[in-house]
């Protein structure tokens, strides 16, 4: 459906009330058979929904010990208030914890700010770069900080480094590979093809079990590399993969006329692709590289099998505590949210940047 | 006529896979002259202007724009193409870019002139076209007419040597065709050297210098337009003339 920006003459005439009582009549009460199916549908909302909320809100255990927790019929959110900074901050030493805090809450200001697509720019990269510095040292220490080895990282710092900087390195990576592919050079091309194909058809775990297992075998005797990069070089290297292909969909959506008058213009196959073809093949990738983004996030947890803390597994550890065993539904709803929140803020972005990206088109329709 | 022709081809052949497409070619366009390429849908005419800016690769013979030599040398063809200007049937514009954007984008990366100098050159050539007020739209804001006018203007603010029109109109409602012409006449009557490929015969009578009628990958016949309106030397182009003017 298109949609025009054009409001709605009616809506606004009608107290709230009132449009909303006529927004239910039409949608939910226009006939006797669509009433007999809303009401029937509505009790059966409030059937299934109630008890959920009576169990996490109503008769939830919020403060206490396990034993109050056994007691009470609802939800052992004590639980969560217990082992809160560990499913967080992993195994990371307590007394330090404000590093990974300080860590996270810059990132979700500069995430805040990079939002604006009107502020990208070589500065905002340059800031990143700085940050990755700076959050490099505060989390592994250095200039007066205790060190702390990564493999005592974990939580969600961990789930959001491995992800964040997995998807953002990935992505120019994926355009070069697309690009690659589209090439007529035979050699980049079927060196793009194979690299594409082996990476995607081969499991996530089975290239993390490489970079922990196999890829230190080929190094020199003495010589080792941090285990959580060789982890993320390996999700780099996975989602670039994705990433190609779902950047060589856009660039397949690009009308052949567009590479002709920038040939025809003069403009060399560089300028082409940065100023023509790139800009409007990414607009239209959003969608799919945001999906492949939240995957990739929710795939980060499989970091478990090389013994890295992301934050599935503290939740996971969590629950093995012997005082508090059996709220294993508590725990890994928590974890659940946070992942949920994390996907849904990213999804709602991409849906705002399409809107915002989406100019130019005929009398600025919008097509959602 | 001038012997320093500005395009020259020579026993020139081109494929499409098993399709022989352009049929040895000889073809000279002169400084300064108007040519008008027609006939029947699939002569090769559009692969024809086409090829002299190398969008369509000739598989043999001899190219040669303002002394340069086509062939697969990047730098002689990124020399060519910033001289010679193209206008396409769907007009290619830039979706994503303004207006301006469109028009100054090819100078300032190709001829590495300031944004400031493009700008006011792009807002010139949008004056010639009538069409400076909307300079800050987006091409799919504008009309079909409007939008070839920009196309136009775009080639013009390379500064080319020789524009090339590939069916101009032909994507156009009737209404929006005059004010394209009129922007084409305009472009002749100050000299620049163009080859259309169109059916706008009272275009042609106007300002051609020459019309090239093509047939099955071939030239057949070349003659003034009076001429070959008036009196077409060849059978095929008699019938060609009798099907479009009706």
């Amino acid at each position: 459906m298109v949609y025009k920006f054009t409001k709605n003459p009616e809506k606004r005439t009608l107290p709230r009330m009132e449009a909303m009582a006529k927004w239910m009549k039409k949608n939910l009460f226009s006939t006797k058979g669509n009433t007999v199916l809303s009401l029937f549908l509505i009790a059966g909302l409030i059937k299934i929904f109630t008890p959920i909320f009576t169990w996490l809100f109503i008769d939830a255990t919020w403060i206490g010990d396990a034993a109050a927790c056994r007691e009470g019929s609802g939800a052992c959110l004590a639980f969560i208030n217990e082992k809160f900074t560990y499913i967080i901050f992993g195994p990371y030493p307590r007394e330090e914890i404000w590093r990974p805090a300080l860590t996270m809450v810059l990132m979700f200001a500069l995430l805040w700010w990079s939002k604006e697509p009107s502020r990208w720019s070589k500065k905002l990269v340059k800031w990143w770069a700085g940050f990755v510095v700076l959050g490099w040292i505060l989390m592994s220490g250095g200039l007066g900080l205790a060190p702390v080895k990564s493999t005592s990282w974990g939580g969600l710092p961990l789930t959001l480094v491995l992800s964040f900087v997995g998807i953002f390195i990935s992505y120019p990576f994926g355009i070069a590979l697309a690009l690659g592919r589209r090439s007529q050079m035979p050699f980049i091309k079927s060196m793009c093809v194979i690299y594409i194909e082996l990476i995607r058809g081969v499991p996530m775990i089975s290239l993390l079990f490489m970079s922990s297992v196999m890829f230190p075998l080929f190094l020199p005797e003495g010589v080792s590399i941090d285990k959580l990069l060789r982890a993320q070089v390996a999700i780099i290297m996975f989602i670039s993969a994705y990433m190609a292909e779902v950047v060589r969909g856009g660039l397949a959506a690009i009308p052949k006329g567009q590479y002709e008058a920038a040939d025809a213009l003069g403009l060399n196959y560089f300028q082409t692709m940065r100023f023509i073809i790139l800009p409007q093949a990414l607009k239209i990738v959003i969608p799919p590289s945001v999906n492949t983004a939240i995957g990739m996030l929710k795939d980060t947890s499989l970091v478990i099998i090389i013994a890295l803390f992301d934050l599935l597994s503290t939740t996971k550890a969590s629950l093995k505590d012997p005082e508090w065993l059996g709220f294993s539904v508590e725990g890994y709803l928590f974890a659940a949210f946070i992942y949920f929140i994390l996907c849904f803020s990213m999804g709602k972005y991409a849906r705002r940047l399409e809107v915002e990206f989406h100019r130019g088109h005929k009398n600025r329709e919008v097509n959602i | 006529m001038s012997t320093n022709p500005i395009i020259e081809m020579k026993d020139m052949n081109k494929w499409f896979d098993d399709f022989h497409v352009l049929k040895n070619i000889n073809f000279q366009v002169n400084n300064g002259e108007k040519i008008v390429i027609c006939g029947p849908s699939g002569s090769g005419k559009s692969t024809l202007i086409r090829c002299i800016n190398r969008l369509e690769v000739h598989q043999n013979g001899k190219i040669i724009v303002d002394g340069t030599e086509l062939t697969n040398n990047l730098k002689h063809i990124e020399k060519i193409r910033a001289e010679v200007g193209m206008c396409f049937q769907h007009f290619n514009l830039f979706p994503h870019l303004s207006i301006v954007d469109n028009l100054a984008l090819a100078p300032m990366w190709v001829r590495k002139e300031s944004k400031k100098e493009a700008s006011e050159r792009a807002m010139h050539f949008l004056e010639k076209v009538k069409i400076a007020d909307q300079a800050l739209k987006y091409p799919g804001q504008l009309s079909g007419g409007q939008q070839q006018r920009v196309a136009i203007a775009r080639a013009l603010c390379m500064k080319p040597k020789i524009m090339l029109f590939d069916e101009p109109t032909s994507a156009l409602d009737p209404e929006m065709v005059k004010e394209v012409l009129d922007v084409m006449v305009s472009l002749a009557e100050e000299g620049m050297t163009m080859l259309c490929v169109t059916h706008e015969m009272g275009f042609a009578r106007q300002v051609a210098d020459r019309v090239v009628f093509m047939d099955d990958g071939q030239i057949v016949e070349e003659a003034k337009p009076d001429e070959f309106f008036d009196n077409p030397q060849h059978e095929r182009s008699k019938e060609f003339l009798s099907q479009i003017l009706h």
